[in-house]
């Protein structure tokens, strides 16, 4: 399916000059293999995917290391992540600087923590990271208010809102601070059985 | 002396005077780490705490580089290009060689005090190679600035995650496990950037160098080792059935319809896996004889204590047949169809004599039936354990049902806008009605014994009528069945066709009518027994199921009580009413037929001849409101689960009778998996398609029918050549309507059923 994209594309004839330059990307790309829980076929594949998103800004030829950022604009609008959520807190998340524009590690990095063959424990540690919107490294109520009213996208009344916050700290606040610690936030992820079929992007 | 490991350009300034030198030596050259007694005791209270903690073994790497320390190096030159980046520097280098030295626990989730404690707890440690070297590095300038600077990028430390590992859960287990778990596959766990991991990648690549030749050789094997095993996985996961069709559901509709497409993938492997079992042991001996390709021979043993009148099964062969004597033949079993190996009665053979040993088919056909059966069982349990894991945590998820839903409630595979629509929808359904499960539970909690007591009479008069129901259409299957025996028995030449097929499926049109109306009073009724919402949907759900399996139940029963009824002296010979069923097993086996084909026609006639209207009239007619509502199709999830559950225990039963009912049903599972799949994911195809014409999605759930109806117009236009069941656009999408919150087929299902785990 992406080669018939990629046949129906304006610059077909630069992308087949730039695809013979695979192979030395490939050797660089090898690099990153044992770094993410991609295969060297995926992270190629990733690779055009990122260079797509901006194919004027990002060049083909990745062997010179480019530092090269896709402003976050193009990468929330990709499919996997136009209809999520968080997927504004997600590209902060993953950016250098946190302002969501990503370079070709940070992406994919994101996509190497929300495959399906990262471990728990580092899903947990990247989803409490998502969810603490004011990043003080504690989800407080705000953030929860915050995760609630993007989840049912500011249906609920407040009044439900809050009484939700205050049932989830109930539940998962262990030492009582009146927010979710790191700590915290793991042990109930232990206990949630969806977590990590949910917590996962397909690409 | 060596090279810093990851630094490519800087060599490191090396003031540091011998011992301390020699010291770092063994941190940076050789990974095995002395087992310090001391050490493990004086390990400090933070990792002791850790310790404590029940979680999955160890990565044994420390966390990565300080926060602080690679920092300039890391953050300043992040604008730089990637191979400086690698090198990282000078401090970045040192940092490394000072985070491998580290060894103390690191408390999780405090990345501001992170050097600090980490000092302290090396200096706490009495390790004899790592606090010199430590306490010699905290005394270098370049460290010192960094300390200092440290302090005033702390935010975007955080932020980067260049610190921890978040598998600082993991428990640090030092002694000796350096070296084995620090690869590669580790390595990638860690909450780190790429950059980051790319650093310790070549840090440790170099360290390989001073490796003895046999640890260098056992890491590169165990990596080789792992390399292949998990290529291996990956090709065994490309013999996978269907495997691409079901993660392109998942991905755009989500686990709940997943799970159920995975759930009919594994019943067709188990039918064809039982169909395998049955032809290995009872056919291939029989097919190999009576084709001549080995050389054997039947034995028809005469048995000596019953009755040879028990034995005798007249195949009924007509002088003159109408055409359509072999479409009914075929729909029923009977006929020419009962002389094939389908039905247990053509299995006369009492063995088959090879050369060297006789084979005992009866045996052989007793066995198999319990080997099926055992294998069944076993996979089913297999399958189901890790559902039942889930459903126990599950079972105590009242104290964590918020958490589960605020942070693992969203699915992040969904890249559907109408599928985002609905699983907010979903969501906000789910927390509205635990929040008024929990209201209502104040509420049963200060009710008064008087309304209690209205309460429970109320629940135990629709109780009874409940019962009532479940007895009213057990006996119309019960009556439905008798009249179908009895008048199946009369020359069938002499009906007319319809009346023929009328009468032969009548109590599958009895099961099949019973199935599809009780749901419907079942939640009428349930709405009036006033329980939590949570509960009212389990009790539905129950009911359903039972009815489901019940009413099976009554057909064998009543089979059984036609067989062995008889007026008068008839029974007491064979134990059964031989002369009007004189191979009973058969008799049964095509009932169990007749179920099966119902099955099949009635789902694909509901598929063919209900959606597909549904969808025309949605398509052109659009503008009636009363269109629009009805319109949406809802694949529900517990409606369609109950479905094939009940085909396969048609299947189950009917196996012993008709040998080759299991490769029937996996082909109608085949032909189901086909007839749904292939609508969900066009009417997917068209609507993006359609997005993508339009240049703009729906912004919200409203316009879903006139996107239905817009998609199944511009499909029609673009594909003249149309089958019916090519443009068949049903618009498969899990809807939530407020007035069936109360329903089985209602919403939470794709919560509450798993149907695939489970």
């Amino acid at each position: 399916m992406s080669l018939l994209y990629h046949m129906t594309s304006p610059s077909v004839l630069s992308r087949i000059l730039a695809r013979s330059i695979s192979l030395r990307q490939s050797a660089l790309f090898s690099k990153n293999k044992d770094c993410t829980f991609f295969t060297r076929k995926e992270i190629m594949r990733l690779f055009y995917r990122y260079q797509d998103l901006a194919p004027q800004l990002v060049p083909l030829d990745y062997t010179s290391c480019p530092d090269v950022k896709v402003p976050y604009e193009l990468i929330g609008s990709m499919p996997e992540l136009k209809d999520n959520p968080f997927r504004q807190r997600i590209a902060q998340v993953f950016s250098e600087d946190g302002d969501g524009h990503m370079t070709l590690d940070n992406f994919l990095d994101m996509f190497s923590v929300m495959s399906e063959m990262a471990p728990r424990d580092l899903k947990a540690y990247y989803a409490f990271k998502i969810y603490d919107f004011n990043n003080d490294d504690y989800i407080c109520a705000w953030d929860l208010e915050q995760t609630v009213t993007k989840l049912t996208r500011g249906e609920l009344s407040t009044e439900e809102v809050s009484l939700i916050c205050e049932k989830v700290l109930d539940e998962a606040d262990g030492d009582h601070d009146g927010r979710l610690s790191l700590e915290d936030f793991q042990n109930m992820i232990l206990r949630a059985p969806d977590f990590l079929s949910t917590f996962h992007i397909r690409i | 002396m060596e090279p810093v490991p990851g630094s490519s350009g800087s060599p490191p300034a090396s003031p540091i005077p011998g011992p301390g030198r020699r010291a770092a030596a063994p941190s940076v050259g050789s990974w095995p780490v002395p087992r310090d007694p001391a050490r493990r005791g004086s390990g400090g209270p933070a990792r002791r705490a850790w310790e404590g903690r029940r979680r999955p073994a160890p990565a044994s790497m420390t966390s990565a580089p300080e926060p602080g320390i690679p920092a300039p190096g890391g953050k300043a030159g992040r604008r730089r290009q990637l191979p400086e980046r690698v090198s990282g520097g000078l401090s970045g280098a040192w940092g490394a060689v000072m985070s491998e030295s580290s060894i103390s626990a690191l408390p999780p989730g405090r990345p501001s005090r992170q050097p600090f404690i980490h000092q302290e707890s090396l200096s706490l440690d009495s390790s004899c190679f790592s606090s010199p070297p430590v306490n010699f590095l905290q005394e270098l300038p370049s460290y010192r600035s960094i300390a200092r600077k440290r302090t005033t990028i702390l935010s975007r430390d955080k932020q980067s995650g260049t610190l921890l590992k978040p598998t600082d859960s993991y428990n640090f287990q030092l002694e000796g496990e350096l070296t084995e778990d620090l690869d590669s596959q580790s390595i990638r766990k860690y909450a780190l950037n790429i950059s980051e991991k790319r650093r310790l990648r070549d840090i440790q690549e170099t360290q390989m160098k001073y490796l003895s030749e046999w640890d260098q050789w056992k890491r590169y094997s165990s990596k080789s080792w792992k390399r292949f095993i998990e290529k291996a996985r990956e090709m065994t996961t490309h013999l996978e059935l269907w495997r691409e069709d079901i993660r392109s559901i998942e991905g755009k509709f989500g686990t709940g319809i997943q799970s159920y497409f995975s759930f009919l993938r594994f019943l067709v492997l188990l039918n064809l896996v039982i169909f395998l079992i049955i032809f290995m042991v009872v056919l291939l001996p029989v097919l190999l004889t009576r084709y001549k390709i080995t050389n054997s021979s039947f034995i028809l043993i005469p048995s000596q204590d019953v009755d040879i009148q028990c034995t005798v099964y007249p195949i009924s062969s007509s002088g003159l047949i109408y055409f359509y004597s072999y479409v009914i033949d075929l729909l029923s079993g009977t006929g020419f169809l009962e002389d094939t190996y389908l039905f247990y009665g053509h299995y006369t053979i009492d063995g088959v004599k090879f050369q060297n040993f006789t084979y005992d088919l009866p045996l052989a056909y007793l066995l198999s039936t319990i080997a099926y059966l055992a294998l069944s069982l076993v996979w089913i349990v297999k399958r189901s354990v890790e559902g039942f894991k889930i459903n126990l945590i599950r079972s105590e998820e009242h104290f964590q049902s918020y958490c589960n839903k605020v942070f693992a409630g969203w699915d992040f595979c969904i890249t559907n806008r109408s599928m985002a629509d609905l699983k907010h929808s979903s969501l906000r359904y789910e927390l509205r009605a635990d929040l008024e499960e929990e209201r209502i539970r104040q509420k049963i909690a200060e009710r008064t014994s008087e309304e209690t007591i209205r309460i429970y009479s109320l629940r135990l008069f629709l109780n009874c009528i409940v019962l009532a129901v479940l007895a009213a259409c057990f006996y119309a299957i019960y009556k439905a069945t008798i009249f179908s025996q009895e008048h199946m028995k009369k020359e069938i030449d002499k009906m007319v066709f319809g009346e023929n097929l009328l009468i032969l499926y009548l109590p599958s049109i009895v099961i099949t009518l019973a199935n599809f109306i009780t749901p419907i009073i079942f939640a009428k009724i349930i709405h009036y027994e006033d329980y939590s919402p949570g509960f009212e949907i389990r009790l539905t759900i129950l009911r359903c199921v039972f009815m489901r399996l019940a009413t099976i139940c009554v057909l064998v029963f009543t089979l059984g009580s036609k067989i062995t009824s008889c007026d008068n002296y008839l029974c007491e010979l064979c134990g059964y009413n031989q002369k009007l069923y004189p191979c009973w097993e058969t008799q049964v086996g095509q009932e169990m037929y007749k179920l099966m084909i119902f099955d099949l026609i009635i789902i694909l006639a509901v598929t063919l001849f209900v959606d597909f209207p549904r969808k025309i009239l949605v398509t052109y007619c659009s503008s009636w409101k009363l269109f629009q509502c009805w319109g949406e199709q809802e694949f529900a999830i517990p409606d369609n689960v109950l479905g094939i559950v009940y085909g396969q225990t048609i299947c189950w039963i009917g196996a012993f009778f008709s040998p080759l009912l299991p490769a029937i049903a996996t082909l109608k599972f085949i032909i189901i998996f086909y007839v749904k799949e292939h609508p969900v994911l066009q009417s997917l195809r068209a609507i993006h398609q359609l997005q993508h014409h339009l240049g703009s999605g729906p912004q919200d759930s409203e316009h879903l029918p006139q996107l239905a109806a817009d998609a199944g117009l511009w499909h029609h236009f673009g594909s003249l050549r149309s089958a019916f069941f090519h443009d068949h656009l049903p618009h498969y999408v899990l809807l939530h309507r407020p007035g069936r919150s109360a329903q089985a087929g209602g919403r939470p299902a794709p919560r509450a059923a798993e149907p695939g785990k489970s």
